[in-house]
This record gives C-alpha cells, structure tokens and sequence, in this order.
C-alpha cells in the first residue's frame, strides 16, 4: 500500500509539471566532474582493462584479440601462482588476526577502564603511518644482524632462526606481522564503536543470569554484532587485496619471487615488463576477486533489507 | 584473554548495599584488573616499540648500531643522521636527501587537496540538496568503483592524461598560434602535459579520494534541516548563493575531516606517485623507498630511520593533534574500504 503510494505521488507530480532539461541547469554542471569520474574512468576504465585484456598488448596496448590466451598464461606462470599462494595465506591469517585482536582490544577497552584514550591513541598511531613506512621500520626490526633473530642469539640460543624477509618459506610472516601491526588498530575503532552500540541492559541482563563474561560476549554480544563484523571483513579483505606498498618496501617480492602478490605481478606487468596484456589480465584478475567478496556482500545487505 | 567474570554471590550483596542506583564500586587491584591492564600495557609496549626502534636508531651512529641491537637506546645521542637524511642522502645521481621528497609532497598534497575537497564538496552539496534524474544512480557507480582495485584502472588513466593532455595543447595553440601571429611575436606551440607530471598526479589523487569525500558531504549535508534549504530558496537564493552563505559556514567540522582524512592519504600515497609521476618529482614515499632499499652503498640504518621517521612524521603530527576527528575521519573512510 505505502509503497504503490510512493510509485505514484511522484508521478502525478510529474504529469502536472513539464520537463524542463534546462531547468536548474547549474547541479547538473556542478555535478559533471563526478558524473565523469565515475562513467569515464570508473566504469569506462574498467571496461577498458577488461577489453584489452583479451588482446596480446605488450609494449603498447593494441586491439589484436587472442580470446583467454593471456589468461592461459597467466595461470601457468609459476610467478602468478606464488602470488595467489602467497595472497591467500595471507589473507587467511590477516583477516583471522585482524578480527580476532581488533576485537580483543576492542572488548578490553571496552570494560571502562582507565586511561581508554591512551591506549587507543597507542593502538591506532600505526594506522596513520604509510604502508612504506612500516615496511621499512620492520625490515629493520626483523634484521637478521641486529634485530630480533640477533637479540636472541645473543642472549645464548645461538642455533635461534627468524629471518622472515630472506626465507622464501617465512616470508609473508614477515609481511603479515608488519601489515597486523598497522591495520589492527583500525578494526578496534570500528569494533569499539560497536560494543558501545549495544544496549546497557543487555549486559545488565546477563550479570543477572549469572553468565561469565566471556560467555556473554561469544553468545550475546558477538552475534549482536554481526553488521559491525561483516562492514570489518569487506574492509580487511578488500584491503588484502590492495597489498602492495607493503611488498615493495619490506622485499620489493623478494628473496627471489617468493613475496611477489597479485598488486606487484601487475605493475612488473605493465611498467616494468612491456606485457601490457598480461597486466591487463591479472588486474581483471583481481577485480575478480573483489568481486567475489563484495557480490555476495551487496546480496546480504541490500537484498535482505528489501525483504525486511 | 582474560576472563572477566563476575561472581553471582558478590554481586548480590553489593547490590543491597549500594542501594538501587549507581555503578558497583570496583577493587582497584582485583585479580582481574591487573589481568586486565597487564595484557593492554603488554600490548601497547608491542604497538610503541617499531616508533621507539626508529627514534633510537636514528640517534646513534653506524659504530654504535653495529655494537648494540635494534633496541639499545643510544649511549651518545648524534643528530647527524637526521642532517644526512634530510639533505644529503642519494637517490640515483641526486645527493640532495629527503628535502627534495618532502617539498615535492608539498606541492603535491596542496593542489590535490584542495581541488578533491572543493569537487567532493560541491558534489556532495548537489546529491543531497538538487537531486536530479539519474544523480544517485551515477554516485552508486562513483561507490561501487571505489572498491576497484586502482590496478584495473592505472593504465585507462595513463591514457586519459595523455591524449587530455595533447588535446588540451591542440586546443589552446588552434586558438593561440594565430593570434601569437597577427601581433608578430616568436610564436612557440603551447605543450600542456598532463601524464608524468604534477598537474596529473593532482587530477588522479583527486579521482581517487572523490567517493569517499563525496559520500561524507553528502551524509553531513543531508543532515541539515531541509527547512533551512526551502527558506533560503523562498528568500530567492539559488544554487550557489546556498552554498556560499548557508551550507559552507555550517560545514567547518566535515571540511576539518576531509582535510585530515585527504592530508594523511595523498601524504601516504606510493603507487599513484610511482606510476604519474618523473623521477625529478617523486613524492616523499617513493623518494624514501628508493633510498632504503637502494643497492648500491653501505647500507645506513642510521640515515634510514631517520628519513623513515622524517617521512612518518608529518601523518604523525595530524594524528596526534587532531585525536578524535582523526578517528572520526577513518570510520567515514570505512565504508569506503
């Protein structure tokens, strides 16, 4: 009923008033440098990448089609491969990290204590630092001379080896430890905006029922949150997939190819290697992938707040 | 973790004490206190000791660092470091250290910063104020891209300020060369670059920081009374006589957001400097990253923190003084993502 109401009041109001295009003409020119971004370099850029990446562009981009043979060859380079191996682990890790020590911090700032402010201030300042300036700041911690591989060797456990950044096989650790220290402190803000969501009462209601806190927050307060964590998740895995700057400054993909991601496979790509198409098929690649996150995401908000 | 849990017999009692209103009065030093502010103190010195490890470093020279470890403070404080790396460190053939970097930022950050904010905001005024047929449709594909990977777009805009570019320059000289002409002056094509230079980079940080800018004015000025709005109209103010008068003087707080929130980013930037940018312009990030971790030289850990440090400085001072409109300005970044 309300609905059909809304349909048709419009409507009517526009039967009654003409169409003037010119009317009002200046929000539309106010609004042409967004109307551009957005069709010409967003959507058109986009569909641009995808188009050419059925070409066999190299040094310039060119319309000679080759069908999926970029895409053939991408998936049987061993380079490509690492990188979604590596990619994926750290996406698994990061993503289960972030979450689980966001909230962590999140509930132990939450349980009123004093000096909140400080903390948090201590706990987000790394956020405000650029991904190069974490990665270097860590590659100097985890060096293996005077870091802390030397620190414990030097304090008598001389056989110690941590050397993430020059061992292939350790080598996303070090990335991983250096990219939780930076983006953590931003999914305690959003995870501490959420426990002080909830209603007073519902704690209240708990601590009469004798429940353990810890138990509250598993079974009430964690399933009440569910918003606030699904918002964290599109925003750390969206993030994870933007992983390069990071890279770059710890390993530049290094030792060897063995830190190289998606990000990094495409700028060698394009910049570095003269093989436009293959950019142009990994970067496809990757939108992708963050489609596969954000499709689903787009179907759980929107499409069930409409049926609610 | 720590277990917070509360005893039912305690609980009980204190509540007949207390009487029915007010907090229950907590035991300072409880076992679950100290659990409590051991594992935030523990996990603060965690998240302090990267900051501590570079102003450390950065104050002791090489003889020392290479004695000690990452986390011995400096027996004798030297500030040389700090001299080399602001003005004497190298990037390729050029020995004139960071300075170079950081006013490239400069002239980087202020452009893209004011001409991002002043298009967010005059978009942000139209989509809540003068919808128009099809004006939220077009911001859904402004949001919808800011989830793009800037990888798919790189290489589109590459060609975007390249052909602007020589298109503007044809513009300009069918207009200017004849006219050059008739007054008989030596008549040289105008050459309007856009890709590779600054004026680019500007345009790009500008693109790139528009969704989330333009959600954030449109949200604040969408919650300002429509009242005031249709007032204002009746009193026969248009478009930009609103805008000027009524929404500007109001939007103090959102612009102070916007500023943080576009500082901090263009300041952090590395792959839209890497890519639009000559070497002669780099911005700071890049700049420092090429010094780091050049190859060639002995490494100068030093030199390296300091520059580090020189670089995370800037960031730093808008975090520390700005305190809660810098949070405020990252949970309006979130729904970006």
């Amino acid at each position: 009923m309300t609905t059909l109401d809304a349909i048709e009041a419009p409507g009517e109001q526009r039967a009654r008033r003409p169409i003037r295009p010119f009317h009002n003409i200046w929000p539309k020119i106010a609004l042409t440098p967004m109307i551009a971004t957005a069709l010409v370099v967003f959507l058109g850029g986009t569909i641009w990448t995808v188009v050419y990446s059925f070409t066999s562009s190299g040094l310039l981009p060119r319309t000679d089609w080759v069908g999926f043979a970029q895409y053939q060859r991408l998936w049987s380079t061993p380079k490509w491969n690492i990188a979604i191996r590596n990619l994926a682990f750290f996406g698994v890790f990061s993503l289960s990290f972030t979450l689980v020590i966001g909230f962590t911090l999140a509930a132990l700032l939450d349980r009123k204590i004093r000096g909140e402010a400080v903390f948090r201030t201590i706990f987000l300042y790394p956020f405000a630092l650029s991904f190069i300036v974490t990665g270097l700041v860590w590659q100097w911690i985890l060096n293996p001379e005077f870091g802390v591989q030397g620190i414990v060797r030097s304090m008598g456990w001389t056989s110690f080896n941590f050397d993430p950044l020059h061992n292939p096989d350790i080598v996303m650790l070090g990335i991983l430890i250096a990219g939780l220290w930076q983006g953590t402190g931003l999914i305690m803000v959003i995870m501490l905006a959420g426990l002080r969501g909830i209603d007073e009462d519902i704690w209240k209601a708990a601590r009469v029922d004798g429940i353990p806190t810890w138990k509250t927050y598993v079974v009430v307060i964690i399933p009440m949150m569910r918003p606030v964590f699904v918002t964290a998740i599109v925003l750390i895995s969206s993030g994870i997939i933007k992983l390069y700057d990071l890279v770059v400054a710890q390993t530049s993909g290094g030792p060897g190819i063995s830190s190289e991601v998606p990000a990094t496979y495409v700028m060698t790509a394009m910049f570095g290697g003269q093989n436009l198409g293959q950019g142009f098929a990994a970067s496809t690649m990757m939108l992708l992938f963050v489609a596969a996150i954000l499709v689903p995401w787009a179907l759980l908000e929107f499409g069930g707040r409409k049926r609610g | 973790m720590a277990e917070f849990s509360t005893n039912p017999a305690t609980l009980g009692a204190s509540r007949m004490d207390d009487g029915p209103r007010g907090p229950r009065p907590r035991r300072v030093l409880s076992s679950t206190n100290i659990m409590l502010y051991g594992t935030l103190i523990i996990v603060a010195l965690y998240y302090l000791l990267p900051l501590y490890v570079m102003i450390v470093t950065s104050l002791k020279d090489m003889t020392e660092i290479r004695m000690g470890n990452v986390f011995s403070p400096p027996v004798e404080v030297t500030f040389q470091p700090w001299v080399k790396a602001w003005a004497e460190a190298c990037t390729g053939v050029n020995c004139d250290g960071l300075s170079r970097g950081f006013w490239n930022s400069v002239r980087i950050l202020i452009p893209s910063v004011l001409l991002s904010i002043t298009i967010a905001l005059i978009s942000g005024y139209t989509l809540s104020k003068w919808k128009f047929k099809g004006s939220e449709i077009f911001f859904a594909i402004l949001i919808v891209g800011a989830f793009i990977p800037y990888q798919v777009m790189l290489y589109p805009i590459v060609i975007l300020l390249r052909d602007s570019g020589i298109g503007i320059s044809n513009a300009i000289n069918t207009v200017w060369l004849p006219v050059c002409e008739t007054f008989g002056g030596e008549c040289r094509r105008v050459r309007v670059q856009l890709f590779g230079s600054l004026s680019g980079l500007v345009i790009v940080h500008s693109i790139f920081g528009m969704p989330i800018l333009t959600l954030l004015f449109r949200n604040y000025f969408a919650s300002i009374p429509e009242e005031l709005f249709k007032a204002a109209r009746v009193d026969g103010a248009g478009f930009w006589g609103i805008l000027f008068r009524i929404m500007l003087p109001m939007s103090l707080p959102i612009l102070v957001v916007a500023i943080i929130l576009q500082v901090t980013g263009i300041w952090n930037d590395f792959l839209f400097g890497v890519v639009y940018t000559r070497a002669e312009a780099y911005p700071m990030t890049v700049q420092l990253n090429n010094i780091v971790n050049s190859v060639q030289g002995i490494k100068e850990y030093n030199v390296n923190m300091a520059a580090t440090l020189l670089t995370g400085l800037v960031p730093l001072t808008i975090y520390f003084v700005s305190g809660k409109l810098f949070v405020r300005g990252i949970a309006a970044g979130a729904v970006k993502g």
